[in-house]
């Protein structure tokens, strides 16, 4: 039991703005209207208290994260090093932390929940292990689906129905919370040294099945399967000049559909090439605002050196062409693909000034904070450990002024950004922190500070530093447990992980086992990841009611 | 040609072997004669490598004794205390231990200790005996000098100042570390005596000067600066070279993939003849001093890197 007292709380989820209010915590770590006067009291006057912070696109575990983690040495010699103590592990922060430090720096930063964005089911296990290893957070998981081949086999055949129950099957057996689309048909196409640029082309290897189809289909699987997250989407053509059109084409198939666009910021350039690239965020912002089903995450770009992991082979190859620096290729031979590659975005390139602008401008000209959240795909963008950074960018226009004017010259003409004089509230940084991205991933008790949610909290220091107020909040309490205190760890709880068990149809493992056994090189009894090997696995049930009403819009 | 020192050159010799005065762009002012030095003796050779990267001008300028003797060096995995292994020793008023002044001297068979001028920026290290690995990694300034023979990663990713090896020094001499993009981006290395494998690996700027005979790859992958070996080289020298200068005195088996462009005098060698002419290094660029034969390469990059074989006037 504890009485968080006198805090100015922003709770956007219940409408709350700023108000001195006591938040009450009861005995189950949960969020309570009231408590006992004789309960402990933590005084918090002139603080400000948030929901704790929710990551929907994150990659913090998994063969490749791991991968990239050994590919870079030369970044873990200049990270910080964590040194044990009786309350933590030792590791390692910087790009890519350690499972236990990157626990330890997501709760010291105030977010308490985070999403790894790309699984791939082969992986499913090593990767709970890990996330059994990354305490603190709570955690769920979007396994990889737009490459699949025996699902991409079933699209091509026009056998829906049961492309569905495999999906379905595939998710308890990942034990995975969503379901994932990477270069939808793309990747695939890489098996072959290919790519799929146009949306409406045939898949290499394929006759019907095009990024369209399946981008359609899979959108309706968990539109049908009632799943509380939708469908998690990176476009085809990431990263290149002039993809807007490719991103705008995928939004008009996916219409009507629930959606969330991950990363869009790698989605959002005009220009024809690498010379001509320009911002086009504001073309995608005009249609993004008027489609209240989609949802979408910044994937915002700080300048810096980080190592970019994707499961878009293809693109890899060709950043690993643009830079001439390491390239590790894997999951090929999986249900995906997976590129690695060490970047370093510069102030004075062109594109990379583009890229760090679009990431703002999306963020700024999204005029509903509710269905962009905050994210850098970490550590695509940068590591998550800079979001502070962002927000300040946010929250000061004459900060951001003073940022932009650092561009070149040249590609200061080619962004929206200098005209944007929008400035974040406190409010609006509580939606897009945590508020927002709790609510796209369908998680009713996280994000907010009503009775029945998680007690995830953190307290700031109201500070006009905006950077250094969010980098070091003064508390952090985790399911009711204060986890940091003025930059201390006090403790280090195990998080949960958070799963979808959607009903299928058992005949559905008859279809499957012979196929495995003909194409796999693991038993079929081995695929699955059994729920004792997940630790603190929780069941979500599947969502009820109109679903896309229930999970976007604006407001509650 | 010197030959090389070995452990047995122990301050007794090396001591008496004046030390070349460098030019002034290479070393900054040099310590006036009554400036104050600081003698740590090594008491006891460690069991296993012991890390002293505390042993730098910059980390020592300042401190009196007692700070000195606390400064932590690690013995393996255990942290221990500077005075748990050296002598110490202050010449000269500590309170005059200012920055840019401070003569550091090192005595010993420190052939196990580690890290000795990890990124030091000013200021003399002078050590006598044999040292261990990363000798001067990371070093932005200043000056080292050692009498005796050096471990690998001498250097490594240097970016100023200058490093003297009396002796042999090891392999990756001004070498990136594993993973790194880049080697050294600035500064000189000089080794009197003879050079391991990979030195200069990906070094992108500054000078390396090998007397001795240096082993494989000498300049791999390197993306600038210059490497000169008057001693010759083993296999694969300037593989994957992208850019940059290796001059050799002696004639070298060089990789298929290097074309050959010439034979000319090239003029920027007196301007590498006159800074390395106070080091007693001879570079030959007179009018009767022979050519140069230059090779280009390594086309299997693509690069555009150059090897320079000196061939003797005849007669």
């Amino acid at each position: 039991m504890l009485r968080i007292r006198g805090g100015r709380v922003y709770d956007p989820a219940n409408g709350i703005n700023g108000e001195v209010r006591d938040i009450c915590i009861g005995e189950d770590g949960c969020i309570t209207a009231t408590l006992p006067s004789e309960a402990p009291v933590l005084d918090v006057q002139g603080c400000v208290v948030f929901p704790g912070g929710v990551d929907v696109h994150t990659h913090i575990g998994g063969a490749a994260l791991n991968f990239a983690r050994g590919m870079i040495p030369e970044q873990h010699r200049r990270a910080v090093p964590i040194y044990r103590t009786a309350q933590r592990r030792a590791g390692l922060a910087g790009t890519t932390p350690t499972t236990f430090a990157t626990g330890y720096v997501y709760a010291g930063m105030g977010w308490t929940t985070a999403n790894e964005a790309a699984v791939p089911i082969l992986s499913a296990r090593h990767t709970h292990e890990e996330l059994a290893d990354t305490p603190i957070l709570d955690k769920t998981a979007c396994v990889l689906m737009a490459n699949n081949e025996i699902l991409l086999d079933l699209l091509e055949q026009g056998e829906d129905e049961r492309a569905q129950q495999v999906l379905a099957w595939y998710l308890s057996a990942a034990k995975a919370y969503g379901v994932k689309a990477v270069n939808p048909g793309g990747v695939a196409g890489w098996k072959w040294g290919k790519d799929c640029k146009g949306l409406h082309e045939p898949v290499p290897g394929y006759r019907q099945v095009t990024p369209a189809r399946i981008v359609a289909a899979l959108a309706r699987f968990c539109d049908q399967l009632q799943l509380p997250h939708p469908l998690h989407l990176h476009c085809n053509n990431l990263g290149a000049p002039g993809n807007v059109h490719t991103t705008l084409e995928t939004m008009r198939v996916l219409d009507g559909y629930r959606v969330h666009f991950a990363h869009l910021q790698y989605h959002a350039y005009g220009g024809d090439d690498w010379t001509t690239m320009s911002s086009a965020a504001a073309q995608i912002a005009e249609y993004f605002n008027t489609h209240p089903g989609f949802t979408a995450d910044a994937g915002a770009v700080l300048f810096g050196t980080t190592v970019t992991v994707t499961a878009d082979g293809p693109w890899q190859h060709l950043l690993y062409q643009l830079t001439g620096r390491k390239w590790g290729n894997l999951d090929v031979e999986n249900e995906t693909g997976c590129g690695v590659v060490p970047y370093t975005y510069r102030e004075k390139s062109i594109p990379n000034a583009v890229q760090w602008a679009v990431g703002l401008e999306l963020l700024l000209l999204i005029n509903d904070p509710w269905r962009i959240a905050l994210t850098t795909d970490h550590p695509n963008g940068a590591a998550f450990w800079r979001y502070p950074e962002i927000i300040h960018l946010l929250m000061n226009a004459d900060y951001r002024k003073e940022q932009w004017l650092k561009l070149p010259e040249k590609a200061r003409a080619r962004l929206v950004l200098p005209e944007l004089t929008r400035e974040y509230t406190l409010y609006e940084i509580a939606i897009i922190t945590a508020a927002g991205p709790a609510r796209m991933l369908g998680l009713p008790h996280k994000g907010h500070l009503g009775p029945g949610a998680d007690a995830d909290i953190v307290i700031y220091n109201h500070s006009d530093a905006i950077e250094q107020m969010f980098a070091h909040p003064r508390y952090v309490l985790k399911k009711g447990v204060l986890v940091v205190d003025d930059g201390e760890l006090r403790a280090s709880p195990e998080g949960r992980q958070y799963a979808v068990a959607p009903p299928y149809d058992p005949a559905i493992v008859d279809y499957l086992r012979p196929l495995f056994q003909q194409y796999y090189t693991i038993s079929f009894e081995n695929y699955p990841v059994a729920a004792e090997h997940v630790p603190h696995l929780e069941i979500v049930e599947p969502v009820t009611g109109p679903a896309a009403a229930t999970t976007t819009g604006s407001g509650r | 040609m010197s030959v090389s020192s070995s452990s047995a050159d122990l301050p007794a010799t090396a001591s008496a072997r004046p030390a070349p005065e460098a030019p002034p762009s290479a070393t900054g002012p040099a310590p006036d004669a009554d400036s104050p030095r600081l003698i740590l003796t090594l008491q006891q050779t460690p069991t296993v490598p012991l890390e002293a990267e505390v042993i730098t001008p910059d980390r020592l300028a300042g401190l009196d004794p007692a700070g000195i003797a606390a400064l932590p060096v690690f013995h393996g995995k255990r942290r221990c205390r500077l005075d748990d292994f050296f002598r110490i020793d202050l010449s000269g008023e500590p309170h005059r231990l200012s920055r840019g002044g401070l003569q550091v001297e090192v005595h010993g068979d420190l052939s196990r200790v580690k890290w000795l001028g990890r990124g030091m920026s000013q200021g003399r290290l002078l050590i006598y005996g044999p040292v261990g690995m990363h000798l001067g990694a990371y070093m932005s300034g200043g000056r080292i000098e050692v009498f005796g023979r050096a471990g690998d990663w001498a250097g490594a990713e240097m970016t100023g100042g200058l490093i003297h090896i009396h002796g042999d020094a090891g392999g990756q001499l001004g070498a990136a570390y594993r993973g790194s993009n880049t080697g050294m981006r600035g500064g000189t290395i000089l080794v009197d005596g003879a050079a391991g494998m990979e030195i200069g690996m990906r070094m992108h700027r500054g000078t390396i000067v090998v007397r001795g005979p240096v082993r494989d790859f000498a300049g791999l992958q390197m993306t600038g600066g210059t490497i000169i070996l008057l001693g010759g080289a083993e296999l694969r020298t300037g593989a994957w070279m992208v850019r940059g200068t290796i001059i050799a005195l002696t004639p070298l088996q060089l990789l298929p993939t290097f074309g050959y462009s010439c034979l000319y005098r090239p003029t920027f060698i007196s301007l590498y003849a006159r800074f390395l002419h106070p080091f007693g290094i001879t570079l030959p660029n007179g009018p009767r001093d022979g050519f140069y034969h230059r090779w280009l390469g390594d086309k299997a990059v693509p690069g555009k890197g150059e090897i320079l074989i000196w061939e003797p006037q005849p007669g």
